[in-house]
């Protein structure tokens, strides 16, 4: 405030501005260093995994894959270079957490492929390096690209389009591949390659996020007063309805039970961020439990999914077809690891089915124990507080909206995936965030990143312009 | 705004405490439940990946663990299998493990609380954890002769060391082959167990320490004669009436001697000529003039109506409760509802060799830790005194008599004094009899207890009798140890 100071009155305070600006590139890049530190550490953490695995389960240390995972750390470094450069303000721990998370389920995922024998491009933990580095330039695309996240606020609409052709792809024929049941991928020839659902969850994100900004007046302004709740008019019921008959649809012709419940979470969440009023996360989830539960009444599958929740160690659901073996197996082999894990390498994860992907967390659990897991689910809170703490210091609504709504949907998925191998929620097939195998996942999660830095970016310069000016 | 995110953070932070709580209550509470489900295929793994330690006879190994190249890690390999089956039992892959296998489960996989610092010390030293080796009392010069004594009859012979009851020998026959249920193959495992149940000669039983129990027939007048030696109102001296039958009171069985017709003659029969002749009339007088109370204690004290840890668990053989009359004459020549099983029988026999004393049986010497520590040794320990020495001398003399001049001439051995009491015990009607042994050798310093149980009377029906068929088997063991 050195302005006020001087004698003149009346002189244009124009001597400010710069003064803020040259202290602003001056700053030593304080949380950038933190960052560079933090990433030294989970890439050695990531490389101690690889060598455990190794030494675990192979008895050696082959370095072709250790190589392999610094190629995709220098990609890490990279994404770190252009921070400096573009979000030089952006919040240091995602980076760090995303990184540690990722190369955790890469060394989980070749442990894997050593258990079933898999090499070269059989192996899932080089096609998941392969993937990994293009979520990575994915992310630091985003980052690039995207200089200024408003710029996403002129696209609410063209998103919301995005978001139901990306839903709608793995139905058209010809394109759409079914794999264990749900019809959510798209693929060329015989191989099933992508998932576009979870482009679509960010996608619907920004959507959401623009439209309510735009809306949330009429939709929380008005309507009628019950049992101390006011409710919306039934004019404005509209997008509640359009997401729910979305998601409904998502149940009944992609039978996929876990996305709908994302999707539908999502938009619940920010509607009511957005409009503060219960009565629509109220009117939602009755709406969704309502579908839900003639769902499970009328669809084979989900009827077969709340089965293997109840009633999972009785024998005869136990061995039927599509039945609870892999949950039972999954609780095994959690249990198996107990408090410290049988070690990297010296679990039996391949029991279970799919441990790489879906059980990829019932994998690390019986290998790093409950302690594992809890460094891991502590992994995600920080990773979600951060990307909270962008909806509470933002500076518009739209990045407010849209940085809370993509922290909550990692929040959400992990919760179901989890929930799920737990037994908290029925069962239902969805990648954890950063650790599953499988490329669509890594792709959108790293795009996650790349907006939650960019958001925090712009979270941390403005107010100490504001402050410093 | 900030009011709804707070709220919308603390769901989020709800839901993942709710996870936090889901993998404890997973992962710590009922860790141990699921790890004792029996479809937990991992916590059987485990329990192969340990190199399990040997069961060693004499040094040499008749069970142990080597390399496999599946989940399982290694293969169990039971050398000698059927000949030790009795003995070593099983460790299937599905199901429940058998003999000592079982009853030393924690010992031979490493689990045991004695090897936890072991353990310890291999894993931090980097080596593979291992099993502790068990090294048995069994003898295998004994064990073969035994196994080639009994031939193809389908029955039990026991081998003791009368001193310690440490068991030198244990063959059962039919026998099976343990390694058929080792295979690492669930599937397979569970056809050749369903074969084995189904086999009518049920190799499966361990008719050396239970199986389908036996009445004992004559060979329980040695605990009748014990009883009422111990009472002090009968000496080998005493005589009983000797009638050509005799019809119980209170009931129309009529009991015979096992010739027929009386007991060597004369109008009285003295204690020790019923004894060395093995008749049942004046045996079934005394019993009822003892009481059925007076001949369970005795009975109990050489271990009857319990079950033993050799360590693996033994059947209980039976004196039954609250006899009457009838019942109790039919009792004190091992009829009725009495059973036994050889095991018992040797320990009778053991115990009149030892100057009354029962020894615990016991299969085990030592087990011992891979690093060559002792973990356990045992030494004989005793169960109790059944008879005094007085009357252990008495009867060992009467038993003698029974071999040298009695109903036990077949197990006579050149010069070698040998004590022994035969019996043939009816099963029904018709059924063919259950043909016994038991004695020990040399009488005058007793060095083996043995006892020869042959079912089906060793192929004869009813014609088979304890001197035809059981007595011989002993008489060639014994002579494969004493007569050299």
């Amino acid at each position: 405030m050195t302005d006020q100071s001087g004698p003149i009155v009346g002189a244009p305070r124009s001597a400010a501005p710069p003064t803020a600006s040259v202290r602003r590139i001056r700053l030593p890049q304080k949380l950038r260093n933190l960052e560079l530190g933090l990433l030294l550490v989970a890439c050695i953490i990531n490389a101690g995994a690889i060598v455990l695995v190794q030494l675990g389960a192979l008895g050696r240390v082959d370095t072709q894959l250790v190589l392999l995972g610094a190629g995709l750390s220098a990609l890490v470094f990279g994404l770190h270079i252009c921070m400096r450069f573009v979000a030089r303000d952006a919040d240091p721990f995602l980076l760090p957490i995303a990184t540690v998370l990722n190369g955790l389920g890469i060394a989980m995922i070749y442990r894997i492929d050593i258990a079933f024998g898999d090499t070269g491009w059989e192996s899932a933990a080089v096609r998941q390096i392969a993937w990994s580095a293009i979520a990575i330039i994915a992310g630091i695309a985003t980052i690039l690209v995207i200089r200024n996240h408003r710029v996403l606020f002129r696209y609410t609409y063209l998103s919301g389009l995005i978001a139901i052709v990306l839903l709608l792809l793995p139905l058209v024929p010809g394109l759409g591949r079914q794999v264990s049941g749900a019809r959510v991928w798209i693929g060329f020839g015989d191989v099933a390659t992508f998932q576009p659902g979870e482009i679509a969850k960010i996608a619907l994100a920004v959507f959401f996020a623009g439209y309510l900004v735009r809306n949330r007046d009429s939709l929380s302004m008005v309507g009628t007063k019950l049992l101390g709740m006011r409710f919306p008019r039934a004019r404005d019921l509209g997008p509640l309805l359009v997401v729910w008959a979305l998601s409904m649809a998502v149940i009944v012709f992609q039978r996929d039970l876990g996305t709908a419940l994302l999707y539908f979470g999502l938009f619940l969440v920010m509607l009511y961020v957005a409009t503060s009023r219960l009565s629509w996360v109220v009117l939602g989830l009755t709406l969704f439990l309502s579908g839900a539960l003639i769902a499970s009444q009328t669809l084979d599958y989900v009827n077969g999914r709340f089965r293997n929740w109840l009633d999972a160690f009785n024998p005869e659901v136990y061995n039927a077809d599509g039945g609870s073996f892999q949950l039972v197996q999954g609780l095994f082999g959690l249990a198996h690891g107990g408090l410290i894990g049988s070690g990297l390498g010296e679990g039996r994860p391949d029991i279970t089915p799919v441990p790489q992907s879906d059980y990829i967390i019932a994998s690390l659990g019986e290998e790093l124990g409950l302690a594992g897991v809890f460094a891991i689910l502590a992994l995600y809170v920080l990773f979600v507080a951060r990307g909270f703490r962008i909806g509470f210091a933002g500076q518009d609504d739209f990045g407010k909206l849209l940085g809370v709504g993509l922290a909550f949907v990692v929040a959400l998925q992990v919760f179901i995936v989890v929930g799920g191998v737990t037994r908290v929620i029925p069962l239902t097939g969805l990648t954890t965030p950063f650790l599953a195998a499988g490329g669509s996942s890594l792709v959108a999660n790293w795009i996650i990143v790349g907006l939650l830095l960019r958001l925090s970016d712009t979270v941390r310069n403005h107010p100490r312009l504001v402050i410093d000016g | 705004m900030n009011r709804e995110l707070k709220r919308v953070s603390i769901l989020a932070l709800l839901m993942f405490l709710t996870l936090f709580v889901s993998s404890t209550i997973i992962q710590y509470a009922q860790a141990e439940s699921l790890g004792a489900d029996p479809r937990n295929s991992r916590t059987l793994y485990d329990s192969y990946s340990v190199e399990r330690g040997p069961i060693l006879v004499g040094g040499d190994p008749i069970a142990f663990s080597q390399p496999s190249d599946d989940d399982y890690k290694f293969q169990r390999v039971y050398a000698n299998g059927p000949l030790y089956a009795p003995i070593t039992g099983f460790i299937p892959v599905n199901g429940e493990a058998t003999g000592l296998e079982r009853s030393l489960n924690d010992f031979l996989s490493g689990q045991s609380s004695s090897q936890f610092f072991d353990s310890i010390n291999r894993l931090i030293s980097g080596q593979d954890p291992m099993g502790a080796s068990v090294e048995v009392t069994i003898d295998p010069v004994l064990q073969q002769a035994a196994w080639d004594a009994l031939g193809d009859y389908t029955g039990a012979v026991i081998v003791t060391e009368p001193s310690t009851g440490r068991i030198l020998a244990m063959v059962t026959k039919p026998s099976y082959d343990p390694n058929s249920l080792a295979v690492h193959s669930g599937d397979q495992v569970e056809a050749t167990y369903e074969g084995l149940l189904a086999d009518p000669g049920d190799p499966l039983f361990n008719r050396a320490t239970g199986g389908d129990m036996n009445p004992p027939g004559s060979v329980f007048k040695l605990v009748v004669t014990a009883a009422a030696l111990e009472s002090g109102r009968y000496t080998p001296d005493s005589t009983f009436p000797n009638p050509g039958t005799l019809t119980l009171p209170g009931s129309d069985a009529v009991v015979r001697n096992s010739g027929g017709g009386t007991c060597g003659g004369g109008a009285e029969v003295t204690l020790a000529t019923a004894l060395r002749l093995s008749c049942n009339i004046p045996m079934a007088q005394l019993g009822m003039e003892l009481g059925d109370t007076a001949i369970r204690e005795q009975a109990e004290k050489f271990g009857f109506n319990r079950e033993f840890e050799i360590p693996t668990l033994t059947e209980s053989s039976v004196y039954p409760r609250a006899l009457d009359d009838p019942q109790t004459g039919l009792s004190a020549f091992g009829q009725g509802e009495v059973r036994a099983t050889p095991l018992q029988m040797a320990m009778v026999s053991g115990a009149i060799a030892n100057g009354g004393i029962v020894m615990n049986p016991n299969l085990v010497d030592a087990i011992v830790a891979p690093d060559f520590t002792p973990l356990q040794e045992f030494e004989g320990s005793e169960f109790g005194r059944a008879i005094s020495e007085e009357t252990a001398n008495t009867m060992v003399q009467m038993m003698v008599n029974g071999v040298e001049d009695g109903a036990a001439s077949n197990a006579r051995i050149g010069d070698v004094s040998v004590a022994g009491k035969t019996g043939t015990a009816e099963n029904g009607e018709s059924d063919p009899y259950t043909l016994w042994f038991t004695g020990f050798a040399p009488a005058d310093d007793p060095q083996y207890a043995i006892t020869v149980l042959v079912e089906d009377g060793g192929g004869l029906g009813q014609e088979g009798y304890g001197n035809l068929i059981a007595a011989p088997v002993a008489k060639q063991v014994l002579e494969a140890v004493l007569n050299k």
